[in-house]
């Protein structure tokens, strides 16, 4: 899989040959996330217990009453296991838990109504598993079914998709003409494309962080890098464009150089962008991310050292999790509406204040805030960022 | 004369009277442990072959700090060794710092010691010494006459990816790293030397750990870290003599302009941020295939339980490690770095917040080893740049490397083998 010799950032996509096995979304209803608090309902009935043998999977009641439940599983077996809870017809998957190491356990959480299961646990991860009749009891409890979450997944992760392809396309276009003025000494004319291209990036970091060696091409800082190492792309072109005192300018070949590895290196994202997949918990994981990445990077002034064009990237980041949020939004109305509500309302939060910085085509410099500015807007981005954080779990199927 | 007694009065009580007398005093407040700290034992010998604080098993505090020489008279700075020598030999035995300590020299004098440590007992208080490159060099001139005698393995860092070292938390001349149970009686230990040290030398930085984050003896329970799981689970311990020759101590035979640190050990003093915000958004998915283990128990992904070794090559579905590639406990695992080990002896920390509504915590990361070359630099080279925990979650805000000496016989002082052959 992953190239371990390659720098790895985040784990925004799987790796493409993974993506095939990647289990398909089931066809209705039902939390299938593993280690996820438990609900009160459940706590309350307290989990079933699972034990997964190499020759057994001994579950340690085959009846409960329909609400959340959670299946806390134990692999006592000497293979690596899955535990799979399925329709009647034992295709359709309810939830799973996969990769559960010997002695480890594991718990699954599922919302389930009133109907006829079949468990599964699977040692050594091959065959139909070992099956068992399960029956889920009607609690009068009443759960939000909604057949059609399945396609709603489909339609976000699709719409994202397409999102992360259009910005590529953007990216790609305006890097050109970036590359070109850097290398043809229009300094004023690069150093004005330099932040505007550069959200497109942003908005997408999360899936070009996912091409491990792509990344560090085109977006290390010079603190990222070893001693001696080469450096590339936009960070190195920032600080030709905008030079700190003492500091000695490229050449004309070293710029080209620059230039036209910008130009290649951000061609091959263009290129790997194109048979993109994303599913919909690497969607929600990749929003959280994003305002990681400006809780940790943009709102410390660190990313942009000498451009001080911070909040563009600020803004990109915003951004893209936006639109993963809204993507999702349909699902999450669904499973958990104060938190789509919630959210919805600290994005306007935080977009409006960070609306207040805007000026003509772009925004403050960083180093012309204020410390209590700057605050200010750490504070928006943590409110922002915890509840965010639970859009994960709350979309996956 | 002799150094005063800081227990003499509760001593008469007995060890099962202690907890109670010490809380009569007042000073139970201070101890966070309680009563309970209260032990048959809690001394830690000062004296030995090598220094204590190494192998001792890890104290629950932390007070390391750093100093720059001020002086560049040799005879002087000798002069400050053997002085803090005698205090922390003191010390370390739960006795006041100089001969008369916090409360029986002259009236109208200041006290010797400063007093804060009365009444509490020596809490297992080790006091470690190592010196840095700039002790030797500075500038390119050599000092205290020890030209030609600074070690080839005590190099300069070099900068690792996403370091963000503040000069105020790095390197300096001399390190103390001072350690005990109650973390009054270390701040109450370098606080002392340092008062000692006034005119000769200052402090360069220095810095509070209020848990420890390894164990070094198998006698202990693995403690967890600010990321809530367990670390140091395949640390190198007290017990295992063959890795400590291997792995820590400084072998005898090397170069004759060396071999004053025989027997001695490298210090690796690393300041790491965590950003705790956004880990604790992280799910726990996420989070046990980012350290490798999981979070309750501390097993590796690939089964077993907390001391069960890791199988790398175990795979789950579609052939995917078990052990992510891009995992803590792969990439710091001896298997990925030649074999080699380190003996960590780190600490929780925390510094009030940054400015930015975060917390300024992390871990003090401590390591011993026998040479930083091979046991330090290209495992934390791997692990700057591979490690996902490091580059999205961690921040290098502090470095420093020291040359720890052999241990000191009575009568000696630290580093006496660099000075007098």
């Amino acid at each position: 899989m992953t190239d371990p010799t390659l720098p790895q950032r985040r784990r925004f996509l799987v790796p493409l040959g993974l993506l095939a096995s990647v289990v398909l979304l089931p066809l209705a209803l039902s939390a299938c996330t593993d280690n996820v608090p438990v609900s009160s309902a459940a706590s309350a009935r307290g989990p079933i217990t699972v034990s997964s043998s190499d020759d057994g999977c001994d579950v340690s009641s085959s009846e409960t009453a329909s609400g959340n439940l959670t299946f806390s599983v134990k692999n006592d077996g000497g293979q690596v296991t899955e535990f799979y809870l399925l329709a009647e017809d034992g295709l359709r998957i309810v939830g799973e838990v996969e990769n559960i190491g010997p002695g480890i356990s594991r718990n699954l959480v599922v919302t389930a109504p009133a109907g006829k299961y079949i468990t599964a646990c699977k040692p050594g991860m091959v065959g139909d598993g070992i099956r068992g009749a399960f029956t889920v009891t009607d609690s009068g409890q009443s759960l939000d079914v909604d057949t059609d979450l399945a396609k709603l997944s489909t339609t976000a992760t699709a719409q994202y998709t397409s999102y992360v392809k259009d910005q590529t396309e953007q990216l790609l276009a305006s890097t050109k003409d970036f590359a070109e003025a850097f290398r043809t000494g229009n300094t004023p004319t690069a150093r004005d494309l330099y932040a505007t291209t550069r959200m497109h990036w942003e908005r997408i970091e999360p899936v070009a962080e996912s091409f491990g060696d792509l990344d560090p091409k085109l977006d290390l800082r010079e603190a990222d890098l070893e001693p001696g190492e080469d450096w590339t792309g936009w960070h190195r072109a920032e600080k030709d464009l905008f030079p700190p005192a003492d500091y000695t300018p490229m050449t004309a070949p070293e710029r080209a150089r620059i230039a036209d590895q910008l130009v290649t290196d951000t061609a091959d994202l263009y290129t790997r962008t194109r048979t993109v997949e994303i599913t919909t918990d690497k969607l929600g994981n990749g929003a959280k991310e994003l305002l990681d990445e400006v809780a940790t990077g943009k709102v410390t002034g660190e990313e942009e050292a000498w451009s001080h064009t911070d909040l563009w990237d600020f803004q990109a980041n915003v951004d893209g999790a936006r639109i993963a949020f809204e993507n999702l939004k349909p699902i999450l109305e669904q499973r958990n509406p104060e938190l789509a509500a919630e959210l919805e309302n600290r994005f306007t939060v935080l977009q409006t204040k960070l609306t207040t910085y805007a000026t003509g085509d772009g925004f403050t410099y960083y180093d012309q805030l204020t410390a209590a500015q700057i605050q200010e807007l750490a504070a928006l981005v943590d409110s922002l960022a915890e509840p965010l954080s639970g859009l994960t779990a709350a979309v996956v199927l | 004369m002799t150094n005063v007694t800081r227990r003499g009065l509760l001593s008469l009580a007995g060890a099962g009277g202690v907890g109670a007398a010490a809380g009569f005093v007042g000073h139970g407040a201070f101890s966070t442990t309680g009563a309970a700290a209260v032990t048959p034992s809690d001394t830690v010998a000062f004296y030995g072959d090598k220094q204590a604080g190494i192998t001792t098993p890890a104290q629950d505090r932390l007070h390391i700090a750093a100093f720059d020489v001020l002086t560049e008279d040799r005879d002087e700075l000798i002069g400050l060794l053997k002085d803090w020598t005698a205090a922390a030999a003191a010390m370390t035995q739960g006795l006041d710092a100089g001969t008369t300590g916090a409360v029986n020299g002259p009236y109208d004098a200041p006290p010797e010691d400063t007093g804060e440590a009365q009444g509490l007992s020596a809490s297992n208080l080790t006091v470690t010494f190592g010196f840095g490159s700039t002790l030797f060099e500075k500038d390119g001139a050599a000092r205290f006459g020890l030209a030609g005698r600074r070690p080839a393995a005590l190099i300069d860092l070099p900068h690792f990816p996403g370091d963000d070292l503040q000069e105020q938390r790095s390197d300096g001349d001399l390190v103390i790293q001072a350690c005990s149970d109650d973390p009054q009686v270390a701040v109450h230990a370098i606080r002392n030397l340092a008062r000692i040290g006034f005119g000769k030398v200052r402090v360069r930085w220095s810095q509070l750990g209020f848990g420890r984050t390894s164990s070094t003896s198998r006698s202990q329970q693995t403690p967890r870290n600010l990321f809530g799981f367990k670390d140091g689970t395949s640390n190198v311990r007290a017990e295992d003599s063959t890795l400590l020759d291997q792995h820590v101590w400084v072998p005898t035979g090397g170069p004759a302009a060396e071999e004053w640190m025989a027997g001695g050990s490298y210090l690796v003093a690393r300041r790491i941020r965590m950003h705790i915000e956004t880990w604790d958004r992280t799910s726990l998915r996420e989070q046990e295939a980012v350290v490798g283990r999981t979070k309750a128990e501390g097993a590796p992904m690939s089964g077993g339980t907390e001391f069960t070794e890791p199988d790398f090559a175990a795979t789950g579905r579609a052939n995917a490690p078990l052990i992510a590639s891009d995992s803590h406990v792969r990439l710091a695992h001896p298997d990925q770095n030649k074999g080699v080990q380190m003996l960590r002896r780190g600490y929780n920390f925390t510094d009030g917040s940054d400015g930015l509504g975060h917390l300024d915590a992390g871990l003090f990361f401590i390591a011993f080893v026998t040479d930083a070359r091979s046991h330090y630099v290209p495992m934390q080279r791997a692990m700057a740049r591979h490690d996902t925990m490091s580059v999205d979650y961690l921040v290098h805000t502090g470095s420093g490397l020291y040359a720890v000496p052999p241990g000191i016989q009575e009568g000696g002082y630290v580093g006496e083998s660099l000075f007098v052959s």
